[in-house]
C-alpha cells in the first residue's frame, strides 16, 4: 500500500527521511542535486557591506485557507521582513516541523506554494531541516523561515524616522489575512469570500527606494496586531503623533461585515501583504504613483499623516468628525493567525 | 470605507452635531447624560462622539457592562468550579481575564483547568452532550439580551434529557439600577440614553415608570453614530425645555412592548431575585434566578464547591466608575498599575468596560 501520511520514521534520519527529502521536499523547493548537498549553504559573491537577517515561525491554524496556505505565508513573511529594512531578499532557510499523520498531499501543496512564492519574490531557498513529532505534540505543520538580504544602496528606512508633516501610505485594503483565516476556522460559519492578502512586497519596496530614496522614512508591514499596532509602534519609536482619516482607510466590505459580526476592529486584524510607507510630504503623491504601478500596489492610498512631535500617539479622525485614540492591543485578538 | 446604512452617514452625523450645538445655545447649565449599555459606551468612544459635543453636554457611563457589574465573588466561584475535577467551564470570552480575588480563569486554564470559550450557550450544551462523564458549567452573565439564550439552552437541555449541564447564574435586569442611580443626589443624571439591545427585549415601555417616578428624560436609541447623535439630541432638547418624557429613536428595532417571545422564555425559566451589583450594591428584584422546575440545572446547589473569601482589589475604583461618579482617568491606577495586559478590575477587561474603552480610544 502506498503511504500517504507522515510517519514518525520520516524524521528518523534513516531511509524514510531520505525518501521524503529526495522525492518530495528538495525537488519541490530547491532542485539542488544530491551531490551538491552539504551541511550548510554557501552564499557567494555578496558585495553588500550590510546584510539583513531575520527569522519567523509560522503556526497558523488552519494550515490551508482561502487564497493561500502556511507555505507561501512563511516565504512571503520572511521576504517582507527583509524588504522592510530596505534589503533585497537573497536566500531563505526552511525548517519544517511535521506532525505524525500529516497528509503527504497537504505537505506537497504547501511545499509547492512555498516554491511558487520564492520564485515570485526572486529569492532562493538554500537550506532547510525537517523534523517529525508524534501525533498530538504538534499541529500538522509548523514552519520556520530565516532569510538573508543584501543592500543595493545606503538607505536606512527605520521606525524612528517619521517626521511631522510626513504622509502615511498603504498599498491596499486592511484586515484581509486575519479575517480569511478566521472565517475558515471551524465553528465560525461565516459565509465569505475573503482571501488572504499574502504577497511579497520586495518589488514595491525596491521601486520606492530607487525612485524616492531618502524621502521614504519608514517601511513596515502591519502583520500581527494590524495597522493600528504597527502605527503605534512607529509613533512611539519616532516620538510623533500620527493622525488617520477613518474614511480613507480601505476595508473590503466582506471584511468589514465579518469584523462587525465578531466584534473585531479591522485596524487590529493581521495583514500579510500590506506595507505602510511613511514618506516626506513633498514626494507623497509621487510615491503613491510608484506604488500603484507595482503588482500588489494597485490599490495604494493615503490614509493619514504625521502631525507633530509628541510622546507617540495615534489618533483617528472618525467619519463623523470625532477624534479618538488608537492604542496597541492587549494580548492576542486572534491567536494563531500566522 | 463604505457605510452600511444611513445610520452611519457622515454628512447626516455632522448635521446632527451642528443641530445639537444650536439646541444648547444659551443653555447656561451643565447637563449629564448617562448611557447604561456597554455597546453605547464603545460607540461613543469609537466614533469620538464626546469630542463633538458642546461643553454643556457631559456623557457618563453607567452600569451597562454585564461583566463589570458582576461581583468579584462570582469570578471566585467560577474559579472554584474550574478547579473541580471532571468539570468543564464554558463561557463567553470576556469572562476569561476578569480578575477574581486571587486568580482568574485564564490562569486556571494555563494550569490545566478545562475552560472553553463559546459563542452561544447552545455550544455549551453540545459540549455537555459530548462529555457525558463531565459536569459542564456555563457562566450565565448578562442582561436581558443574553438571558433568553441561556433560558433557551435550559429548555433544550431538559428536552434532550441532559443531566450534566449547569448554569452559574448571575443574570441581571434593566432598568432597576437606573432607578437606583436616578435617586442619587450626588450624581444628578439629567437624562438616560437607554440601552439598545436590552430594550429590544424588554420594550421601551419598561422605562415609563422611571420617567414618571423620577422625572428623568429617557431616550431609547441605537448604537450607530447617527442613532447615538439623534438620541443625544432628543435628550438635550428635553433637558433644555425642562421636560421629562420617554422617547424612542430606535423604533425600527425596539417596540413599546418589546419581544414577547423572548420575554416568555425568560418568564418560563427565570424569576426575579435580589441581586448584588458591583459598585451600586444590592438592588431588590434586579436579578434573575432559576425557577424551581429548573433548579436541577443550578450549579450553585447541584455542585457545591468551597469558595475563597471575596476580596476587591485595593485601589480599584470600578464601583465608583460603574455609578458614573468618576471617570477612568480619576482612578490613580488607570494606565499605571491597571492596563489591559494587567487588569486590576473588570472594567479594564471587558470589551464593554469603561476603563478598557478609555484606555483604547481615549488618549486624544
Ligand atoms: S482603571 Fe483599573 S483599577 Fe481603576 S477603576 Fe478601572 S479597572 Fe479599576
Amino acid at each position: 500500500m502506498k503511504n500517504d501520511i507522515i510517519l514518525l520514521g520520516h524524521g528518523s534520519g534513516g531511509k524514510l527521511s531520505h525518501q521524503l527529502l529526495d522525492e518530495l521536499i528538495i525537488p519541490t523547493l530547491s532542485q539542488v542535486a544530491r551531490s551538491e548537498q552539504n551541511d550548510a549553504a554557501v552564499l557567494e559573491g555578496i558585495e553588500s557591506k550590510r546584510i539583513a537577517f531575520t527569522t519567523d515561525s509560522y503556526v497558523v491554524d488552519p494550515i490551508i485557507f482561502p487564497g493561500g496556505n502556511i507555505g507561501d505565508l512563511a516565504i512571503n513573511g520572511t521576504v517582507n521582513d527583509l524588504a522592510m529594512s530596505g534589503a533585497r531578499p537573497l536566500a531563505i532557510s526552511v525548517g519544517l516541523i511535521l506532525e505524525e499523520g500529516l497528509l503527504l498531499e497537504e505537505l506537497r501543496e504547501i511545499l509547492e506554494a512555498m516554491k511558487l512564492a520564492a520564485d515570485k519574490a526572486q529569492v532562493k531557498i538554500v537550506t532547510g531541516d525537517t523534523k517529525v513529532v508524534p501525533r498530538g505534540k504538534g499541529d500538522k505543520i509548523f514552519i520556520n523561515t530565516s532569510g538573508i538580504g543584501v543592500f543595493d544602496h545606503d538607505l536606512k528606512p527605520v521606525g524612528s524616522a517619521a517626521q511631522p508633516g510626513d504622509k502615511v501610505l498603504i498599498n491596499g485594503s486592511i484586515g484581509d489575512h486575519g479575517m480569511a483565516v478566521l472565517a475558515s476556522r471551524e465553528g465560525l460559519e461565516l459565509q465569505s469570500e475573503i482571501e488572504t492578502d499574502s504577497a511579497p512586497l520586495n518589488a514595491i519596496v525596491a521601486r520606492l527606494l530607487e525612485e524616492h530614496g531618502a524621502a521614504i522614512h519608514v517601511l513596515r508591514d502591519p502583520t500581527r496586531g494590524g495597522v493600528a499596532t504597527t502605527l503605534k509602534e512607529i509613533a512611539l519609536q519616532s516620538q510623533v503623533d500620527i493622525c488617520l482619516a477613518e474614511e480613507a482607510l480601505p476595508v473590503n466590505d466582506a471584511v468589514a461585515g465579518a469584523c462587525a459580526i465578531l466584534g473585531l476592529d479591522p485596524m487590529f486584524v493581521a495583514n500579510e501583504g500590506k506595507l505602510l510607507v511613511i514618506v516626506a510630504a513633498d514626494v507623497a503623491d509621487a510615491a503613491l504613483v510608484t506604488m500603484q504601478a507595482c503588482e500588489f500596489g494597485e490599490q495604494a492610498t493615503m490614509i493619514g499623516e504625521v502631525t507633530e512631535v509628541s510622546a507617540g500617539r495615534v489618533m483617528m479622525r472618525t467619519a463623523i468628525g470625532g477624534l479618538r485614540a488608537i492604542e496597541m492591543l492587549a494580548g492576542e485578538q486572534l491567536p494563531r493567525i500566522c | 470605507m463604505k457605510y452600511g446604512s444611513e445610520y452611519r452617514d457622515p454628512e447626516l452625523a455632522k448635521a446632527l452635531v451642528a443641530a445639537i450645538a444650536r439646541d444648547v445655545e444659551g443653555f447656561a447649565g451643565q447637563m449629564t447624560l448617562m448611557e447604561v449599555c456597554g455597546t453605547h459606551t464603545m460607540s461613543i468612544y469609537q466614533h469620538g462622539i464626546r469630542s463633538l459635543l458642546p461643553a454643556q453636554v457631559r456623557l457618563i457611563s453607567g452600569p451597562g457592562c454585564p461583566v463589570c457589574v458582576t461581583p468579584i465573588g462570582y469570578v471566585d466561584q467560577a474559579v472554584a468550579y474550574a478547579r473541580r475535577p471532571d468539570t468543564i467551564i464554558t463561557t463567553f470570552g470576556d469572562m476569561i481575564r476578569v480578575p477574581g480575588s486571587t486568580s482568574n480563569l485564564q490562569r486556571e486554564k494555563a494550569q490545566g483547568a478545562d475552560i472553553r470559550i463559546v459563542y452561544s450557550p447552545l455550544d455549551a450544551l453540545g459540549i455537555a452532550e459530548k462529555n457525558p462523564d463531565k459536569s459542564v458549567v456555563f457562566l450565565g452573565v448578562g442582561f436581558e439580551t443574553t438571558a433568553p439564550t441561556v433560558a433557551g439552552s435550559l429548555i433544550e437541555a431538559e428536552k434532550r434529557g441532559l443531566s450534566n449541564y449547569y448554569v452559574l447564574c448571575a443574570h441581571k435586569t434593566m432598568p432597576t439600577p437606573m432607578a437606583a442611580l436616578a435617586s442619587d443626589p450626588e450624581l444628578k443624571v439629567d437624562g438616560y440614553i437607554c440601552p439598545a439591545h436590552v430594550s429590544a427585549v424588554i420594550g421601551s415601555n419598561a422605562y415609563q415608570a422611571l420617567v414618571d417616578d423620577y422625572a428623568v428624560p429617557c431616550v431609547v436609541t441605537g448604537f450607530e453614530p447617527v442613532d447615538m447623535l439623534r438620541g443625544i439630541q432628543l435628550l438635550v432638547r428635553q433637558v433644555v425645555a425642562g421636560e421629562a418624557k420617554l422617547e424612542c429613536e430606535y423604533s425600527r428595532i425596539v417596540k413599546p412592548e418589546g419581544n414577547r417571545t423572548a420575554q416568555a422564555i425568560l418568564e418560563r425559566v427565570f424569576e426575579p431575585c435580589d441581586a448584588d451589583w458591583r459598585g451600586v450594591g444590592p438592588i431588590p428584584a434586579s436579578g434573575l434566578q432559576l425557577r424551581a422546575a429548573y433548579q436541577k440545572f443550578n450549579a450553585l446547589s447541584a455542585l457545591p464547591v468551597e469558595v475563597e473569601e471575596p476580596k476587591e482589589h485595593e485601589g480599584c475604583l470600578c464601583g465608583e466608575i460603574l455609578k458614573g461618579k468618576i471617570g477612568p482617568k480619576d482612578c490613580p491606577l488607570f494606565r499605571k498599575a491597571c492596563t489591559p495586559e494587567y487588569p486590576v478590575g473588570a472594567c479594564m477587561v471587558s470589551s464593554e468596560g469603561t476603563c478598557a474603552a478609555e484606555y483604547k480610544y481615549g488618549n486624544v
